[in-house]
């Protein structure tokens, strides 16, 4: 975190001169001096950086050039956007990926299973914009049953304003959150698939079936909830990815979330929104880690009581 | 009438080109409280016939033709049917109790789900029944050990465990498969006896599959014996094992280590007894050794420990693997190391031939002390003299190069300047002494059996001209017939150019068959080191004597 920190505190204090894109033309030099004391930039870097640190984690990112307005403001406004995106989709990836993952893990020579796999070939090879204005075409242009941008109505309530309460809210979501999780998916199709068909190979499920348990049993409480801990590690990582992912489908469908505020401000060179979105980033990648560790420590009874076997 | 009839069952594998039948018309029967060992060598199909009698046979493999009758039901009727009677009617353990058990699932989990699969009991039944049979395979604390998870149980507990998960629905039929093979001896001799004490109590038929001629002795009423899919000989134990009909039985037979007696060679029987050995041309280049009766190896004080945390040594969770071990090794001498798994013999290995260095404490090579050398030719000097064979002759060679370049890589190691047709040659000389013809040279590891590529392992660790072979379980990834013949190859190698052994292994017969002298390593420590026959008659030490006493002995079938 710090790290990353100090990396968009240096976009912040080296990439260009932070007064002169705040201030006009005219501003006379002594003006000048007089914003750069008020705003500290005279003071020794290491003062700066801490600044920097303390501020931030009270949620302070100063003042966007752009925009005017505080950067946190800003942020709060976007964040429902995207998080609402954000877990659409790793819901869509995870459920649908699970499930067709066992399906073509289990029948391993059907057609269907091959179709499957053929499709997600190409979601791993074909990049999310392509796919995105595919989907734009398709739906929106020559059905014309979606929208193609936006989020629709929104509802306000207080701090978090939802696209899911109404119609047009939720059918906005539908094309980008689509869109942004069919990599996730096939991702997540291929390693459960493997996961499963070696775990069919195993003594244990052998020996389950030399008991008589029966088949279902044998793949979906046996061979899945074993399957399924590796696919919570790469859906861990996948989640932040898929917020970094969200800048480009945010774009291509003008999706009123922090992506899009991001690309806004690459464009006018806006810092402040910048660092402190890589910030926010590094902040969701921690704290998505985090999370995926205590699952395990539910999930994998061997990591829970470490170091306690019993002697025989 | 006997309960179990099997037959004509026979197992085929299609494959693209051919069929391959891994059983072929097998027929056999068991009786109720009989226990039916079912031997053979590795790929004899002795565990097709255990998978088929339940129909699990893997894919592209599948039961061709013949019928399995259980008491008066044909349970190959049809492929759905015998489904009911898995776990219900027919039990079955598997070789492996670290991985027959679901990780993630507690014990009790799969007792009560295999129990309410079959039974028509509530959960609260289930459970008190899943406890009973806990206490019944001696597991204590069975309440508490309940919702334990596999990984908290040891190995023998595991197996423990795998045979109530197999017994929970009371079947009639048992076949264990391998029960014991991945078990220390002491493990393996309770495990052994729950399953006999369980066959006498619930009126069992058991089929017990191993290759441990041994177990077989100790347990089995009566022997089947299998070669290449066939059934080649069955009756009672004693009379195939005392006066086998059939020359396969007899060469199986005669190819087991004797655990009473020593003796000077295996007798092979089926082999071709073209008498070699006799003609070493590797002796020409040997610059043999006199046997001069010194200590070639000292082992003083030797300490190794393993630490579970980089950052505090020697804290309280370092493990000690070695605990001041010391020991010397006469020239020209075979040394036994024996113990069980986790004893610390191959650590011991590994630090004498320098792949470990010792926590504390040295070792001596020709009165050198080998574990202070910091020069790295001065260490060439030594690790020439010093080669070592491994357990594993599938890993322990690269896949990627020729027999011939495995061969040739320590010999222009240490020797450079050596010319290719000198080279060539001596590769070949390498090959003929270890009995394999100069054609392999040629070939890939691949493209050998188990035994063959020992035999290309033991060539590689002789082109040094090495005084110290340090065998780590040289024969125990082998079947017993082509353990005979390397261990035979070794003792004729030691005696015709002086080599000194260093010997470990689990295998208390092989270890008496191969060693002048014997240590016995217990949890790191070395308990005792006495002249083999000494060790064998009178064991002085309260551990050997329990090792011994625990061994199976395929003698025991006289008493």
């Amino acid at each position: 975190m710090l790290v990353v920190a100090f990396v968009s505190f240096s976009l912040f204090n080296f990439v260009g001169d932070p007064i002169n894109n705040m201030v006009g033309e005219e501003t006379s030099d002594e003006e000048r001096a007089e914003l750069r004391e008020t705003l500290g930039l005279m003071d020794p870097i290491h003062v700066q950086f801490s600044r920097f640190v303390i501020n931030a984690s009270k949620g302070e990112f100063g003042i966007s050039y752009q925009l005017r307005r505080p950067v946190s403001e800003l942020i709060v406004e976007r964040l429902p956007a995207t998080i609402e995106l954000v877990v659409i989709s790793a819901l869509i990836a995870l459920v649908t990926g699970t499930l067709l993952g066992v399906y073509t893990g289990i029948n391993r020579k059907g057609f269907l299973s091959d179709f499957v796999l053929a499709i997600s070939l190409l979601g791993v090879s074909l990049p999310t914009f392509v796919i995105g204005i595919l989907f734009i075409y398709l739906f929106a242009v020559i059905l014309g049953v979606l929208p193609s941008f936006g989020r629709g109505e929104v509802v306000d309530i207080g701090f978090w304003t939802t696209g899911f309460l109404t119609i047009s809210g939720l059918k906005a979501i539908i094309l980008p959150s689509v869109t942004l999780s069919l990599f996730q998916m096939t991702y997540i199709i291929r390693l459960v698939r493997a996961e499963m068909m070696e775990i069919l190979q195993t003594d244990y499920i052998k020996f389950a079936r030399a008991r008589g348990i029966s088949e279902d049993s044998i793949k979906y409480k046996h061979a899945l909830k074993n399957g399924l801990i590796p696919v919570i590690t790469i859906a861990g990582i996948n989640i932040g990815t898929l917020i970094a992912f969200s800048i480009i489908t945010e774009t291509v469908f003008q999706w009123p979330g922090m992506g899009f505020l991001f690309i806004q401000a690459v464009q006018f060179v806006d810092i402040p929104i910048m660092s402190a979105y890589l910030v926010f980033i590094a902040f969701v990648f921690v704290m998505i880690n985090f999370i995926v560790d205590i699952l395990y420590y539910f999930i994998d009874p061997r990591i829970r009581v470490k170091g306690d076997v019993a002697s025989g | 009438m006997s309960f179990l009839k099997i037959n004509n069952l026979s197992v085929d594998y299609k494959m693209r080109k051919e069929t391959v039948y891994a059983a072929k018309n097998v027929n056999f029967e068991v009786n109720k409280g009989e226990i039916l060992g079912l031997v053979g060598e590795s790929g004899s199909g002795k565990s097709t016939v255990g998978n088929a009698i339940i129909n699990l046979i893997d894919e592209p493999g599948q039961v061709s033709s013949g019928s399995v009758i259980l008491g008066d039901l044909n349970i190959h009727e049809n492929s759905e049917s015998i489904i009911k009677y898995r776990g219900n009617k027919i039990g079955l353990i598997f070789q492996d109790p670290q991985t027959s058990l679901n990780p993630i699932l507690t014990v009790g989990e799969q007792l009560i789900e295999t129990i309410q699969t079959h039974l028509n009991l509530n959960k609260e039944e289930a459970k008190n029944k899943s406890i009973n049979l806990l206490k019944e395979v001696g597991i204590k604390d069975a309440e508490k050990r309940f919702n334990d998870y596999p990984h908290q149980f040891s190995g023998g507990m595991r197996q423990r465990v795998v045979i109530s998960l197999a017994l929970c629905c009371e079947p009639e039929l048992l076949i264990a498969d391998e029960p014991t093979t991945a078990l220390d001896v002491s493990i393996q001799s309770q495990i052994l006896d729950l399953i006999k004490k369980l066959t006498k109590e619930r009126n069992l038929a058991v089929i017990l599959i191993t290759h441990d001629m041994g177990v077989i002795a100790e347990t089995a009423n009566r022997v089947a014996v299998m070669k290449s899919g066939n059934l080649v000989e069955i009756g009672e134990t004693k009379k195939i094992l005392t006066t086998p009909q059939q020359s396969y039985t007899k060469s199986l037979v005669s190819s087991v280590p004797p655990t009473n007696k020593k003796i000077l060679r295996f007798v092979i029987v089926e082999k071709d007894n073209k008498n070699k050995g006799n003609n070493i041309k590797i002796l020409n280049r040997w610059t043999k050794k006199e046997i001069t009766n010194q200590d070639l190896v000292q082992v003083k004080n030797l300490n190794k420990s393993f630490d579970d945390n980089f950052f505090t040594e020697n804290s309280k969770n370092s493990v000690l693997a070695v605990n001041n071990v010391s020991f010397e090794i006469k020239e020209g001498e075979s040394f036994g190391l024996v113990g069980e798994s986790g004893s610390g013999k191959s650590t011991i290995a590994k630090m004498i031939v320098n792949l470990f260095k010792p926590s504390s404490g040295d070792i001596f090579f020709d009165n050198t002390c080998i574990t202070k050398i910091k020069n790295r030719s001065e260490l060439m000097k030594f690790r020439k003299q010093i080669q070592m064979i491994f357990q594993d002759p599938y890993s322990s060679l690269n896949g990627r190069l020729k027999v011939k370049d495995i061969i040739a890589e320590p010999i222009t190691l240490h020797n450079p300047s050596i010319s290719n047709s000198d080279l060539n040659n001596y590769v070949d000389d390498l090959l003929d002494s270890v009995e394999m013809s100069q054609k392999s040279a040629d070939r890939y590891p691949h493209e050998f059996s188990g035994g063959q590529r020992q035999r290309i392992s033991i060539a590689r660790a002789l082109a040094t001209q090495p005084r110290l072979l340090v065998c780590d379980e040289p024969t125990s990834a082998l079947d017993v017939s082509i353990q005979a013949q390397i261990l035979n190859l070794l003792k004729d190698l030691q005696e015709q150019l002086n080599l000194t052994i260093l010997f470990i292994s689990h295998d208390l017969p092989v270890v008496r068959q191969m060693c002048d002298r014997i240590g016995v390593l217990k949890d790191g420590k070395l308990c005792e080191v006495s002249n083999t026959e000494d060790l064998f008659l009178n064991p002085t030490h309260e551990y050997t004597k329990e090792l011994l006493h625990l061994m199976p002995k395929i003698e025991s079938i006289y008493n």
